[in-house]
Parts: structure tokens; sequence; C-alpha cells
């Protein structure tokens, strides 16, 4: 068969790709989007949302989860890959505490989780993993906040702040543009929400945020602390458009003026 | 010997350990504290053979919060009870059983009720509402079999007062009861412990208390 290693799972092609780990990051792609913003002392997870059925019950869909105490996940892909992924970690967490007495490092968990990932594109019989996962928290004894992501390939890295599934290129390079090192918990909030707001257009009701402010401290905010951002964000737009029109108007009345004051200087002449 | 109390009163359930570790005929340490948090409202006494009980109740432990991070809410008491009791009884069948004997007194917040269940190594559970391990026991529970109530009257009206168990029992008659117990395995067992741990766990959580 031509494209067998298109088939077969864990084969390369002949380039030197791993198609279905390709695949898995295009599952990515189409996942709902997540950020996630270090600051100072406080690190922000921030997802999108999909609206949900008007019958639905909002609580058993969940895109934020924990793993312990002090640690937070967020993922973009596919939901069912997600579940068994984070139930994997959060056994994890509990097997390392049990074995060492202390609760796992951040990087200790994310690592764990890519190693699951990397598993999947090698061994026989098994498909990758669909989704990215950011991960947020405090290791112990430790004031600084972390922020983690894995990939379906099995890559993991460290960052100050991160976007992962549906127009995360969009978002990452806003960040890159936005992002400042020490944001308080505010500034952080909102440069989460404002960021996630570059791609979701219906608004609050489909932002949902968490905030870990130290060791086993989190926060989720409601819709109408999110409502308040949003509208605060758009206010300033609002006041930046405004500024750049007056601005713009001011630019154009002065030509005007110029062009006038030369039309009359030429008429002298003639 | 080692020893453990427990006894259910009024919105509580006041558990107490001894806090000796010892080997053969050594004392090697009076600070051991052998009654683990479980949960926000769930208290574990372990008693029995040396690592086993450790072992044990950190698995137990261990299980009962992956339960909590997986589900968003704890075990009921009553659950978490037959749950350790299966993982005991599935320990005796196999090659390297669990020695532990444990009591697990919890407050269930669905139902407002304090719950204690007397755990044995064989992997017997019961519901009572007060229970005890080790040599103590033998001394304890004829103490709070004696549901002897005494109704006085004082002026006029009949309040019911009550010098042993009594399920309706205030925090400070509970304790006054299991310093009644802890008193009297001192004065008849020969190898009475130093020392007792006690904690209590009621609406607000999971507390320790000086004697």
């Amino acid at each position: 068969m031509s494209r067998s290693y298109d088939r077969a799972l864990t084969v390369f092609s002949p380039d030197g790709h791993l198609f279905q780990v390709e695949y898995a990051l295009e599952a990515v792609r189409k996942g709902t989007c997540a950020v996630g913003v270090r600051g100072k002392d406080v690190v922000v997870l921030g997802v999108e949302k999909k609206s949900i059925l008007q019958l639905q019950d909002p609580r058993t869909v969940r895109k934020v989860v924990m793993l312990d105490d002090h640690i937070c996940l967020a993922f973009a892909g596919l939901t069912a890959d997600g579940r068994v992924l984070i139930d994997k970690a959060r056994v994890e967490c509990q097997s390392h505490r049990l074995t060492v007495e202390d609760p796992v490092t951040v990087e200790y968990i994310t690592r764990h989780i890519a190693g699951i990932q990397q598993r999947y594109t090698q061994s026989g019989g098994v498909r990758p993993f669909g989704i990215s996962t950011l991960l947020v928290g405090f290791d112990p004894h430790d004031s600084k906040p972390r922020l983690y992501q894995t990939e379906p390939s099995g890559i993991y890295s460290a960052w100050k702040a991160n976007a992962i599934g549906r127009s995360s290129k969009t978002v990452r390079e806003f960040l890159e543009k936005n992002h400042k090192d020490d944001l308080s918990r505010e500034e952080a909030i909102k440069l989460t929400v404002k960021s996630l707001l570059e791609v979701v257009q219906t608004g609050a009701k489909n932002i949902e945020i968490s905030v870990m402010e130290s060791y086993g401290k989190i926060t989720h905010l409601d819709l109408a602390q999110i409502e308040g951002i949003v509208s605060d964000i758009e206010r300033e737009k609002e006041a930046e458009a405004e500024r750049k029109r007056s601005r713009l108007a001011a630019t154009a009345a002065g030509q005007a003026a110029m062009a006038t004051r030369a039309g009359d200087a030429a008429s002298g002449t003639s | 010997m080692e020893t453990s109390f427990a006894i259910t009163g009024k919105g509580y359930v006041i558990v107490a350990a001894d806090t000796t570790a010892a080997r053969s005929i050594v004392k090697m340490k009076t600070d051991e504290d052998k009654i683990k948090a479980l949960g926000p409202h769930l208290l574990m006494a372990y008693s029995g053979e040396p690592g086993d009980t450790v072992q044990f109740a950190e698995y137990v432990e261990r299980n009962i919060r992956l339960y909590q991070i997986r589900h968003h809410y704890s075990l009921r008491p009553s659950a978490a009870a037959s749950w350790v009791r299966r993982s005991l009884a599935e320990s005796l069948r196999s090659r390297h059983p669990y020695s532990v004997n444990l009591l697990l007194g919890g407050y269930d917040e669905a139902s407002d009720e304090p719950k204690l269940y007397w755990i044995d190594y064989l992997g017997t559970m019961t519901e009572v509402p007060f229970g005890a391990h080790g040599y103590g026991s033998y001394f304890a529970l004829s103490l709070l079999d004696r549901c002897v109530k005494k109704y006085l009257v004082i002026s006029g009206a009949l309040i019911c007062h009550s010098r042993y168990h009594n399920p309706d029992a205030t925090l400070e008659e509970g304790i006054e009861t299991l310093k009644r117990c802890i008193d009297e395995v001192a004065k008849r067992l020969i190898v009475s412990p130093s020392k007792y741990k006690v904690k209590i766990v009621d609406k607000d959580g999971v507390r320790e208390i000086e004697l």
C-alpha cells in the first residue's frame, strides 16, 4: 500500500513526519481556545466556553479542572481524550503524595502528562491524545506562579503567557504585544479577558476565568465579574477610538486650513 | 497497650487514641498521632500491626482525596466506611493482609448526623453509637453500655441526666464520658497508655482538643 504510513498509527512518513500526531494537532486547533497568563504573584487561566444547549446542565461541562489542591489544568481539543488524561494526572498527583509525602510540583505533573502523551505516539494499537493542555499552579513552599503547556507529541514547555486551541496564533501574537513582566492580579485578569475577546465574539457569557493567587488559593470568577471586566475593556476601547477620531478630525481640519491659506495666497498674487 | 475510643453525641463524634508507639516491651515514643483526618468531616483512628497501620491509613487518605478531586465532593461517612471495609476485606484475602483496626467517625453533612463505624482487620464493619479497640475496649465498653438515664426533678422540670453514654449528650458531657473511659482504663489495665490524642468532628469540621 502506497500510503500505509498514513494509516498505521505510529509509523514515520518518508519525510520524517508522524501524520497521526499532526492530525492530533489539527484536532487541538479545532478545539476551543484557552489562555494562560502569569503575573507577578498570580496566574490566570481563561477559556472560551462553548455555548451550552438550552436544556443542558452547564455544571457538567468543564474545561478548567483541578488536578490537586494547587494545580489547575485547561485543555483544548477532544474533550473525551482530555477526561482520560486528566484522570491519569489526578491519580499521579495522589500517588506522588503517597510515595514521597509531598505534593507534586507543576513541572513534575506537566512532565508526567507529556510523558503519557509521548507514549501514545510510540506504542502500537493506540492513537495520540487529541489535546494540548495548559497547566497553572504553585510549587509547594514557593510563591512563584507557574505556567506550562503540553502538546499531543509529548512536548512540554514553560511560558509567561500562552494560548492553545482555536485561533491560538492570533491570541499568542496579541499576548506577545501586550504582556509585561510583573503584572498585578487585575492586570493579569484583564489581559487574559482581552486576549480571549480577540477570538470570542459573543463576549462575557462564553468566557470562563480562574485565578490562582497562591498555593491552593483559587477563585473562579462569576459571570457578573467577567461582564464587568468586559465592559471596562469595551469602554477603554471606545475611549481610545474616540481619541483617535478627534485626533484625525483635528489633523484633517489643520490640513484644510492650510489648503485654504495656500489658496488665498495664490489668489492674492494673481 | 494500644487503645482507641470513639463516642457520638449530639452533632459530633469524639475520637481518641493513645499516643504510644511501642516495640516489644519498649515504649519508643509517646506523641504518635494515630488519628488521621481523611477529609473535611471525617476522622479515622487506626491501631494494629505497626507499619501496616500507617501504610493502610495513608492509602485510604489518598484514595478518599482522589475521590474528592474526581467528583468535586467528599464521600459521605457511610460510603467511606464501606470503601475502607471492602479494602480490608480484599486485603485479608490477599497474600499479605493488613492487620489494622479502625474507628471511622464523621459528620454527614447531607443528613446532619454524626456517624461512627467500628471496623476490624477481618473486614467487619458495624455502625455504633460508641466504639473502642484494643485492651482498653474491655473496660470502656462496659462503662459506656450502662446507658442508665437518671431522671432528676429539678425545680419542677424533668431533666434527662446521664453519666454514661447518651446520644443526645452535649460536647462537654461527651468529653466527660470520654475522661471516665480513660480513667477506668488507667485504673484497671496493667499496661495502660499514658497519653491520648483527642479529635472532634462536627458540622464545623475536624479539630483537636486537649483533655
